[in-house]
Protein backbone atom coordinates (compact mmCIF):
# COMPACT_ATOMS: atom_id res chain seq x y z
CA UNK A 1 0.00 0.00 0.00
CA UNK A 2 1.47 3.50 -0.98
CA UNK A 3 0.05 6.83 -0.24
CA UNK A 4 1.15 10.31 -0.48
CA UNK A 5 1.52 11.94 2.97
CA UNK A 6 1.63 10.12 6.97
CA UNK A 7 -1.68 11.64 7.32
CA UNK A 8 -3.00 10.29 4.11
CA UNK A 9 -2.24 6.45 5.85
CA UNK A 10 -5.14 6.90 8.42
CA UNK A 11 -7.57 3.74 8.24
CA UNK A 12 -7.51 0.67 6.32
CA UNK A 13 -6.59 -1.56 9.10
CA UNK A 14 -6.45 -5.47 8.97
CA UNK A 15 -9.57 -7.15 10.60
CA UNK A 16 -7.74 -10.42 11.87
CA UNK A 17 -9.89 -13.69 13.66
CA UNK A 18 -9.02 -14.76 16.89
CA UNK A 19 -8.61 -18.33 16.31
CA UNK A 20 -8.21 -19.02 20.09
CA UNK A 21 -10.47 -16.89 21.67
CA UNK A 22 -13.42 -17.79 19.12
CA UNK A 23 -15.89 -19.48 21.28
CA UNK A 24 -15.88 -22.25 18.59
CA UNK A 25 -15.83 -22.93 14.54
CA UNK A 26 -19.25 -21.36 14.09
CA UNK A 27 -18.86 -18.16 16.61
CA UNK A 28 -16.14 -16.03 15.27
CA UNK A 29 -14.04 -13.63 17.03
CA UNK A 30 -12.24 -10.42 14.18
CA UNK A 31 -10.32 -7.95 15.66
CA UNK A 32 -10.10 -4.60 14.22
CA UNK A 33 -6.15 -3.17 14.63
CA UNK A 34 -7.16 0.73 15.12
CA UNK A 35 -3.53 0.29 16.78
CA UNK A 36 -2.08 0.04 13.76
CA UNK A 37 -3.04 3.80 12.67
CA UNK A 38 -0.14 6.67 12.32
CA UNK A 39 -0.05 7.19 16.17
CA UNK A 40 -0.97 4.18 17.14
CA UNK A 41 -4.53 4.52 17.73
CA UNK A 42 -8.13 4.53 16.57
CA UNK A 43 -8.20 8.38 17.07
CA UNK A 44 -6.68 9.54 14.43
CA UNK A 45 -9.91 8.67 12.65
CA UNK A 46 -11.88 11.12 14.22
CA UNK A 47 -8.55 13.61 14.85
CA UNK A 48 -7.84 14.37 10.94
CA UNK A 49 -11.86 14.03 9.83
CA UNK A 50 -12.78 16.41 12.93
CA UNK A 51 -9.47 18.91 11.87
CA UNK A 52 -10.34 18.40 7.87
CA UNK A 53 -14.37 19.33 8.19
CA UNK A 54 -13.69 22.60 10.31
CA UNK A 55 -10.47 23.40 7.58
CA UNK A 56 -13.40 22.61 5.20
CA UNK A 57 -15.96 25.02 6.78
CA UNK A 58 -13.95 27.88 7.82
CA UNK A 59 -13.29 27.28 11.20
CA UNK A 60 -9.99 26.28 11.51
CA UNK A 61 -7.35 29.12 9.70
CA UNK A 62 -3.89 28.72 9.92
CA UNK A 63 -2.61 30.21 13.10
CA UNK A 64 -5.10 28.81 15.25
CA UNK A 65 -5.14 27.14 18.43
CA UNK A 66 -6.84 23.64 19.11
CA UNK A 67 -8.10 22.86 22.50
CA UNK A 68 -9.56 19.99 23.10
CA UNK A 69 -10.43 17.72 26.47
CA UNK A 70 -9.16 14.23 26.30
CA UNK A 71 -7.58 11.55 28.32
CA UNK A 72 -4.63 10.84 25.78
CA UNK A 73 -5.20 9.30 22.69
CA UNK A 74 -7.49 12.06 20.99
CA UNK A 75 -4.68 14.55 22.12
CA UNK A 76 -2.01 12.58 20.41
CA UNK A 77 -3.87 12.56 17.23
CA UNK A 78 -4.70 15.54 17.23
CA UNK A 79 -1.10 17.31 17.82
CA UNK A 80 0.18 15.08 15.37
CA UNK A 81 -1.97 16.52 13.00
CA UNK A 82 -1.51 20.17 14.19
CA UNK A 83 1.94 19.71 13.97
CA UNK A 84 1.63 18.70 10.32
CA UNK A 85 -0.84 21.39 9.52
CA UNK A 86 1.07 24.16 11.55
CA UNK A 87 -1.61 25.06 14.59
CA UNK A 88 -0.82 25.59 18.19
CA UNK A 89 -2.52 22.84 20.51
CA UNK A 90 -3.82 22.95 24.12
CA UNK A 91 -5.22 19.32 25.89
CA UNK A 92 -6.92 19.39 29.13
CA UNK A 93 -6.52 16.36 30.73
CA UNK A 94 -7.25 14.43 33.59
CA UNK A 95 -3.68 14.43 36.20
CA UNK A 96 -4.31 10.45 36.88
CA UNK A 97 -3.07 9.36 33.16
CA UNK A 98 -0.05 7.15 32.47
CA UNK A 99 3.41 9.54 31.96
CA UNK A 100 3.34 7.44 28.64
CA UNK A 101 0.49 9.81 27.03
CA UNK A 102 1.87 12.88 28.57
CA UNK A 103 5.36 12.33 26.94
CA UNK A 104 3.66 11.84 23.62
CA UNK A 105 1.68 14.85 23.81
CA UNK A 106 4.94 17.08 24.78
CA UNK A 107 6.68 15.24 21.61
CA UNK A 108 4.43 16.23 19.20
CA UNK A 109 4.17 19.72 20.74
CA UNK A 110 1.24 20.02 22.42
CA UNK A 111 0.62 22.07 25.78
CA UNK A 112 -0.95 19.98 28.36
CA UNK A 113 -3.13 21.58 31.34
CA UNK A 114 -3.71 18.76 33.97
CA UNK A 115 -7.54 18.89 35.39
CA UNK A 116 -7.88 17.14 38.61
CA UNK A 117 -8.06 13.41 39.03
CA UNK A 118 -11.68 13.36 40.80
CA UNK A 119 -14.18 13.34 38.54
CA UNK A 120 -11.80 12.02 35.42
CA UNK A 121 -13.18 12.49 31.97
CA UNK A 122 -15.88 14.87 33.25
CA UNK A 123 -13.90 17.37 35.18
CA UNK A 124 -11.40 17.01 31.75
CA UNK A 125 -14.95 18.13 29.79
CA UNK A 126 -15.92 20.92 32.31
CA UNK A 127 -11.98 22.47 32.74
CA UNK A 128 -11.78 22.45 28.90
CA UNK A 129 -15.65 24.70 28.34
CA UNK A 130 -13.94 26.90 31.12
CA UNK A 131 -11.72 27.36 28.96
CA UNK A 132 -13.23 27.70 25.52
CA UNK A 133 -15.60 30.61 27.58
CA UNK A 134 -11.98 32.88 28.33
CA UNK A 135 -10.46 32.08 25.06
CA UNK A 136 -13.46 32.82 22.17
CA UNK A 137 -10.43 32.64 19.49
CA UNK A 138 -9.42 29.23 20.66
CA UNK A 139 -10.90 25.88 18.46
CA UNK A 140 -12.50 23.56 20.67
CA UNK A 141 -13.25 20.57 18.13
CA UNK A 142 -15.05 18.73 20.86
CA UNK A 143 -14.87 15.08 20.36
CA UNK A 144 -17.59 14.22 22.64
CA UNK A 145 -20.62 16.61 20.72
CA UNK A 146 -18.82 16.61 17.07
CA UNK A 147 -20.55 14.61 14.88
CA UNK A 148 -17.46 14.48 12.68
CA UNK A 149 -16.01 12.26 14.81
CA UNK A 150 -19.17 9.44 14.47
CA UNK A 151 -18.84 10.92 10.81
CA UNK A 152 -15.36 9.55 10.26
CA UNK A 153 -16.69 5.88 11.34
CA UNK A 154 -19.32 5.80 9.38
CA UNK A 155 -17.07 7.05 6.55
CA UNK A 156 -14.46 4.79 6.77
CA UNK A 157 -14.18 2.23 9.74
CA UNK A 158 -17.92 0.60 9.66
CA UNK A 159 -17.28 0.73 5.53
CA UNK A 160 -13.76 -1.13 6.01
CA UNK A 161 -15.36 -3.73 8.57
CA UNK A 162 -18.19 -5.23 6.25
CA UNK A 163 -15.86 -4.98 3.39
CA UNK A 164 -13.93 -7.22 5.13
CA UNK A 165 -16.98 -9.27 7.37
CA UNK A 166 -19.89 -9.35 4.74
CA UNK A 167 -21.73 -11.86 7.38
CA UNK A 168 -20.78 -9.45 9.91
CA UNK A 169 -23.46 -10.42 12.91
CA UNK A 170 -22.04 -7.88 15.79
CA UNK A 171 -20.26 -5.01 16.25
CA UNK A 172 -17.96 -4.52 19.40
CA UNK A 173 -16.87 -1.20 21.06
CA UNK A 174 -15.65 0.77 23.87
CA UNK A 175 -17.99 3.55 24.78
CA UNK A 176 -15.99 6.74 25.32
CA UNK A 177 -17.34 10.05 22.77
CA UNK A 178 -19.49 7.12 21.63
CA UNK A 179 -18.33 8.12 18.28
CA UNK A 180 -16.86 4.67 17.09
CA UNK A 181 -20.22 2.88 18.10
CA UNK A 182 -22.63 5.77 16.71
CA UNK A 183 -20.63 6.20 13.39
CA UNK A 184 -19.54 2.40 12.38
CA UNK A 185 -23.48 1.35 14.26
CA UNK A 186 -25.49 3.46 11.80
CA UNK A 187 -23.06 2.55 9.00
CA UNK A 188 -23.78 -0.87 9.40
CA UNK A 189 -27.61 -0.89 10.26
CA UNK A 190 -28.21 0.98 6.97
CA UNK A 191 -26.73 -2.22 5.26
CA UNK A 192 -27.34 -4.93 8.03
CA UNK A 193 -30.83 -4.37 9.40
CA UNK A 194 -29.83 -7.33 12.32
CA UNK A 195 -26.68 -6.57 13.27
CA UNK A 196 -26.25 -6.24 17.02
CA UNK A 197 -24.14 -3.32 18.14
CA UNK A 198 -22.56 -3.37 21.10
CA UNK A 199 -21.11 -1.10 24.01
CA UNK A 200 -18.24 -2.00 26.34
CA UNK A 201 -17.98 0.66 29.08
CA UNK A 202 -15.25 1.04 31.39
CA UNK A 203 -16.01 0.59 35.32
CA UNK A 204 -13.35 2.24 37.50
CA UNK A 205 -12.97 2.45 40.77
CA UNK A 206 -14.70 4.55 43.31
CA UNK A 207 -12.15 7.23 43.05
CA UNK A 208 -12.92 7.87 39.74
CA UNK A 209 -16.72 7.91 40.44
CA UNK A 210 -16.04 9.03 44.31
CA UNK A 211 -17.03 12.94 43.90
CA UNK A 212 -19.95 12.79 41.51
CA UNK A 213 -22.82 14.73 42.23
CA UNK A 214 -25.63 11.72 40.28
CA UNK A 215 -27.30 15.07 39.26
CA UNK A 216 -24.40 16.60 36.91
CA UNK A 217 -23.31 13.60 35.30
CA UNK A 218 -22.45 13.45 31.60
CA UNK A 219 -23.95 11.97 28.58
CA UNK A 220 -21.76 13.07 25.15
CA UNK A 221 -23.91 14.78 22.81
CA UNK A 222 -22.72 12.38 20.34
CA UNK A 223 -24.87 9.66 22.09
CA UNK A 224 -28.06 8.28 20.63
CA UNK A 225 -29.03 5.24 22.36
CA UNK A 226 -31.13 4.16 19.71
CA UNK A 227 -27.83 2.80 17.66
CA UNK A 228 -27.18 0.37 20.19
CA UNK A 229 -28.92 -2.97 20.80
CA UNK A 230 -27.20 -3.22 24.55
CA UNK A 231 -24.51 -2.02 26.71
CA UNK A 232 -22.46 -3.75 29.47
CA UNK A 233 -20.67 -2.14 32.07
CA UNK A 234 -16.96 -4.09 32.17
CA UNK A 235 -15.02 -3.71 35.25
CA UNK A 236 -11.33 -3.29 35.29
CA UNK A 237 -10.77 -7.11 36.81
CA UNK A 238 -12.24 -8.45 33.81
CA UNK A 239 -10.96 -5.67 31.14
CA UNK A 240 -7.16 -6.58 32.82
CA UNK A 241 -8.01 -10.48 32.52
CA UNK A 242 -9.13 -9.74 28.58
CA UNK A 243 -6.37 -7.75 27.86
CA UNK A 244 -3.78 -10.49 28.89
CA UNK A 245 -5.47 -13.44 27.53
CA UNK A 246 -5.37 -11.48 24.15
CA UNK A 247 -1.51 -11.23 24.70
CA UNK A 248 -1.29 -15.09 25.55
CA UNK A 249 -3.53 -16.46 23.70
CA UNK A 250 -3.41 -14.86 20.10
CA UNK A 251 -0.05 -12.39 20.26
CA UNK A 252 -1.89 -9.12 20.23
CA UNK A 253 -0.43 -6.36 22.68
CA UNK A 254 -3.66 -4.04 23.41
CA UNK A 255 -4.42 -1.22 25.65
CA UNK A 256 -6.61 -2.21 28.49
CA UNK A 257 -9.86 -0.86 26.79
CA UNK A 258 -9.68 -3.10 24.44
CA UNK A 259 -10.07 -6.35 27.07
CA UNK A 260 -12.90 -4.63 28.24
CA UNK A 261 -14.28 -4.74 24.16
CA UNK A 262 -12.94 -8.32 24.28
CA UNK A 263 -15.21 -9.06 27.66
CA UNK A 264 -17.89 -7.98 25.59
CA UNK A 265 -17.49 -9.53 22.57
CA UNK A 266 -16.82 -13.12 24.42
CA UNK A 267 -20.16 -12.41 26.42
CA UNK A 268 -21.71 -12.28 23.03
CA UNK A 269 -20.38 -15.23 21.75
CA UNK A 270 -20.73 -17.51 24.43
CA UNK A 271 -24.81 -16.32 23.91
CA UNK A 272 -24.67 -16.89 20.49
CA UNK A 273 -23.10 -20.76 21.35
CA UNK A 274 -25.74 -21.12 23.73
CA UNK A 275 -28.68 -20.47 21.49
CA UNK A 276 -27.28 -22.50 18.64
CA UNK A 277 -26.77 -19.67 16.17
CA UNK A 278 -23.61 -18.90 14.10
CA UNK A 279 -21.62 -15.27 14.54
CA UNK A 280 -19.56 -13.37 12.94
CA UNK A 281 -18.29 -10.48 15.80
CA UNK A 282 -15.74 -7.61 15.32
CA UNK A 283 -14.45 -5.93 18.23
CA UNK A 284 -12.18 -2.51 18.07
CA UNK A 285 -8.63 -2.71 19.47
CA UNK A 286 -8.35 0.81 19.73
CA UNK A 287 -4.79 1.36 20.89
CA UNK A 288 -1.59 -1.06 21.48
CA UNK A 289 -0.21 -1.50 25.03
CA UNK A 290 3.19 0.70 24.53
CA UNK A 291 1.31 3.77 26.71
CA UNK A 292 0.28 1.52 29.71
CA UNK A 293 3.49 -0.76 29.95
CA UNK A 294 4.48 1.88 32.93
CA UNK A 295 1.78 -0.53 35.04
CA UNK A 296 3.37 -3.26 34.63
CA UNK A 297 0.05 -4.84 34.29
CA UNK A 298 1.81 -7.17 30.84
CA UNK A 299 4.47 -8.58 32.98
CA UNK A 300 2.67 -9.43 36.43
CA UNK A 301 3.22 -12.51 37.72
CA UNK A 302 -0.13 -13.04 38.10
CA UNK A 303 -3.51 -11.69 36.88
CA UNK A 304 -4.65 -10.60 40.53
CA UNK A 305 -1.72 -8.97 40.85
CA UNK A 306 -2.08 -7.27 37.45
CA UNK A 307 -5.55 -6.30 38.05
CA UNK A 308 -4.15 -4.17 41.56
CA UNK A 309 -1.70 -2.10 39.24
CA UNK A 310 -4.28 -0.59 37.48
CA UNK A 311 -6.53 0.87 40.93
CA UNK A 312 -7.03 4.22 40.55
CA UNK A 313 -6.44 4.77 37.31
CA UNK A 314 -8.15 5.83 34.12
CA UNK A 315 -7.38 3.07 31.75
CA UNK A 316 -9.47 3.67 29.17
CA UNK B 1 -35.15 -13.61 47.23
CA UNK B 2 -31.74 -11.79 47.43
CA UNK B 3 -30.52 -9.49 45.12
CA UNK B 4 -26.79 -7.72 45.66
CA UNK B 5 -26.81 -4.53 45.25
CA UNK B 6 -23.91 -2.39 44.58
CA UNK B 7 -23.91 1.48 45.64
CA UNK B 8 -21.56 4.17 44.69
CA UNK B 9 -19.61 6.43 46.90
CA UNK B 10 -22.16 9.54 46.81
CA UNK B 11 -25.27 7.25 47.72
CA UNK B 12 -23.31 5.29 50.86
CA UNK B 13 -24.83 8.13 53.13
CA UNK B 14 -27.80 6.01 53.05
CA UNK B 15 -26.17 2.59 53.40
CA UNK B 16 -24.04 3.73 56.40
CA UNK B 17 -21.16 3.40 54.08
CA UNK B 18 -21.53 -0.35 52.59
CA UNK B 19 -20.40 -0.71 49.23
CA UNK B 20 -23.13 -3.22 48.68
CA UNK B 21 -26.37 -4.12 50.27
CA UNK B 22 -28.65 -6.77 49.59
CA UNK B 23 -32.55 -6.54 48.45
CA UNK B 24 -35.81 -8.35 47.23
CA UNK B 25 -38.16 -7.62 44.23
CA UNK B 26 -39.47 -9.12 41.49
CA UNK B 27 -38.62 -6.08 39.22
CA UNK B 28 -35.92 -3.29 39.69
CA UNK B 29 -38.74 -0.64 40.97
CA UNK B 30 -39.34 -3.29 43.64
CA UNK B 31 -35.78 -3.74 44.70
CA UNK B 32 -35.81 -0.15 45.13
CA UNK B 33 -38.93 0.23 46.56
CA UNK B 34 -37.45 -2.60 49.43
CA UNK B 35 -34.18 -0.73 49.68
CA UNK B 36 -36.19 2.38 50.87
CA UNK B 37 -37.45 1.00 53.64
CA UNK B 38 -33.75 0.29 55.32
CA UNK B 39 -32.03 3.37 53.61
CA UNK B 40 -34.63 6.17 53.82
CA UNK B 41 -34.23 8.97 50.55
CA UNK B 42 -32.17 6.36 48.46
CA UNK B 43 -34.87 5.72 46.33
CA UNK B 44 -35.68 9.37 45.47
CA UNK B 45 -32.32 9.42 43.89
CA UNK B 46 -32.23 6.56 41.38
CA UNK B 47 -35.92 7.53 40.18
CA UNK B 48 -37.61 10.08 39.85
CA UNK B 49 -41.50 10.13 38.49
CA UNK B 50 -41.11 6.17 37.97
CA UNK B 51 -38.30 6.30 35.81
CA UNK B 52 -34.55 6.26 36.27
CA UNK B 53 -32.82 9.74 36.80
CA UNK B 54 -30.74 10.84 33.78
CA UNK B 55 -27.31 10.75 35.29
CA UNK B 56 -27.96 7.22 36.93
CA UNK B 57 -27.15 4.39 35.22
CA UNK B 58 -28.42 1.37 36.54
CA UNK B 59 -26.54 -2.25 35.35
CA UNK B 60 -28.04 -5.91 36.12
CA UNK B 61 -25.47 -8.27 35.48
CA UNK B 62 -23.52 -5.45 34.06
CA UNK B 63 -25.75 -5.25 31.32
CA UNK B 64 -27.54 -1.79 31.13
CA UNK B 65 -31.09 -1.82 32.08
CA UNK B 66 -31.83 1.01 29.61
CA UNK B 67 -31.68 -1.74 27.06
CA UNK B 68 -33.61 -4.11 28.95
CA UNK B 69 -37.18 -3.37 30.65
CA UNK B 70 -36.09 -0.32 32.53
CA UNK B 71 -37.47 0.10 36.03
CA UNK B 72 -39.77 -2.97 34.99
CA UNK B 73 -36.82 -5.23 34.37
CA UNK B 74 -37.30 -8.20 35.91
CA UNK B 75 -34.43 -9.86 38.54
CA UNK B 76 -34.04 -13.27 39.93
CA UNK B 77 -32.33 -15.09 43.11
CA UNK B 78 -28.72 -14.33 42.85
CA UNK B 79 -28.80 -11.32 39.78
CA UNK B 80 -26.06 -8.01 41.05
CA UNK B 81 -27.25 -4.77 40.42
CA UNK B 82 -24.69 -1.99 40.21
CA UNK B 83 -25.53 2.10 40.52
CA UNK B 84 -23.30 4.10 39.10
CA UNK B 85 -23.16 7.72 38.00
CA UNK B 86 -22.94 8.44 34.44
CA UNK B 87 -19.09 9.64 33.41
CA UNK B 88 -17.17 10.21 30.21
CA UNK B 89 -15.38 7.13 29.90
CA UNK B 90 -13.55 4.95 27.38
CA UNK B 91 -10.54 6.00 25.30
CA UNK B 92 -10.72 9.45 24.75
Amino acid sequence: MRYDSPLAAVGNTPLVRLPRLSPSEDVRIWAKLEDRNPTGSVKDRPALHMIEQAEKDGRLTPGCTILEPTSGNTGISLAMAAKLKGYRIVCVMPENTSEERRQLLAMWGAEIISSPAAGGSNTAVRVAKELAAEHPDWVMLYQYGNPDNAGAHYATTGPEILADLPSITHFVAGLGTTGTLMGVGRYLREHKPDVKIVAAEPRYDDLVYGLRNLDEGFVPELYDASVLTTRFSVGSADAVTRTRELLQQEGIFAGVSTGAALHAAIGMGRKAVKAGESADIAFVVADGGWKYLSTGLYTAATTEEAIATVQGQLWA
Amino acid sequence: MAIEVRIPTILRTYTDGEKAVAGSGATLAELFADLETRHTGIEARIVDEGKLRRFVNVYLNDEDVRFLDGIDTKLSDGDSVTILPAVAGGMV
